[in-house]
């Protein structure tokens, strides 16, 4: 699995640029025409990220969401689900950063291979960043209507979180 | 809705820190996270430029119009408005092929690309077209088959199976996609009408 991981991008990368090459392209010339398109890219997406990291951020230094669901902890100790779980799986459509440093803690305390640590693990891999995807990929073409996409997303993530749960029950309970 | 989340993050935020007499945080947040925020975007810049002068190579020698037809199958059911060699459909694919083996970081710029090239041909540019809503579905539903960055960690954490969490984390992946998918079918099907 690892090997795969490390020899795929350089194939890939060889591929195309002989494949380029094969096909009499200016590979030279073609890059610094993508990069400089890639350059006005970041550009456009520079606002959209500050926005994002900013309001994220400053959210989870309020430790809002610790506060809030301490109101739930009865509940969830007659139900079984660890608490340690629940910011994760309320953060993980808003950040990635934040929901790895909590999965992060999750192993120093319970250790990878608890429970725990296997629905954190899961948990992880299982989506992306709704709020974050929407904001950078709209902000980037300047799309400020985006209709049904944020329902139908978080929709998607809270079935993925469900499952999470499920599964790990399933496999690892 | 990404306006009011937005918002409601950034009062949630202040209005608690003050009633908890926390609001020291929150100032000194207010004046760093702008700096976090050009950190993300200084780490993501070089692979973003890498990747776009790559990817036009693959454009441009009309590899990527290969690869598109390679996955036509799939991808001409899930955007029907698009034509059978729309520019897009060759970065959506290397996009979901980039997420599935968990190269989050070079799949951003294929989608990126990806929507460049749909709005090319949206009538009103404020607003989103289905095709992209679906494209952002099936990329927020993370179609990882490989969480790499998981594995890693769960290594250093001194796990005895690192990759066990692989096909828990598929099977989670798969719900959560084909829940959004579903939805997005009906949402649209029940436009047309």
């Amino acid at each position: 699995m690892n090997i795969l991981s490390k020899i795929i991008i350089p194939l890939f990368v060889f591929f195309i640029i002989m494949y380029g090459v094969k096909k009499k392209v200016n590979v030279y010339d073609t890059f610094l025409e993508g990069a400089k398109e890639g350059l006005i890219m970041v550009f456009h997406i520079t606002p959209t990220i500050i926005a994002m990291v900013f309001a994220v951020n400053i959210f989870l230094d309020s430790k809002f969401l610790e506060g809030a669901l301490s109101f739930l902890k009865p509940l969830l100790e007659f139900s079984k689900i660890p608490l340690d779980i629940l910011p994760m799986a309320f953060l993980r459509p808003i950040s990635g950063s934040a929901t790895l440093a909590i999965m992060n803690g999750i192993f120093i305390n319970f250790g990878p291979d608890s429970f725990i640590g296997r629905l954190a693990s899961t948990l992880q891999g299982c989506t992306d960043t709704t709020i974050y995807v929407l904001a950078l990929y709209f902000g980037s073409i300047k799309v400020t209507k985006s209709r049904y996409a944020l329902p139908v997303g978080l929709f998607a993530d809270l079935m993925g979180i469900i499952a999470a749960f499920i599964v790990t029950f399933i496999f690892f309970g | 809705m990404v306006n009011i989340i937005w918002a409601g993050l950034i009062i949630i935020a202040i209005l608690y820190s003050l009633l908890n007499g926390n609001i020291e945080v929150i100032n000194n947040g207010i004046l760093t996270h702008a700096t976090s925020g050009v950190n993300l975007v200084l780490e993501m810049m070089p692979l973003i430029i890498l990747w776009t002068g790559i990817m036009k190579i693959a454009e441009s020698s009309g590899l990527l119009k290969a690869f598109a037809r390679f996955l036509n199958p799939i991808l001409s059911k899930l955007f029907p408005s698009l034509t059978k060699d729309h520019k897009a459909l060759g970065y959506m694919a290397s996009n979901i092929a980039a997420n599935m083996l968990g190269l989050g970081s070079a799949a951003t710029p294929f989608g990126l690309k990806a929507m460049q090239e749909l709005q090319k041909d949206n009538p009103k540019k404020d607003t989103a077209t289905e095709a992209m809503i679906t494209f952002l579905v099936l990329n927020t539903g993370g179609v990882t088959l490989i969480p790499t960055t998981v594995i890693a960690l769960r290594m250093m954490s001194g796990s005895k199976n690192p990759t066990e969490i692989i096909i828990t984390s598929i099977l989670a992946t798969l719900i959560s996609s084909i829940s959004g998918l579903t939805l997005d079918y009906i949402i649209r099907r029940r436009k047309k009408k």
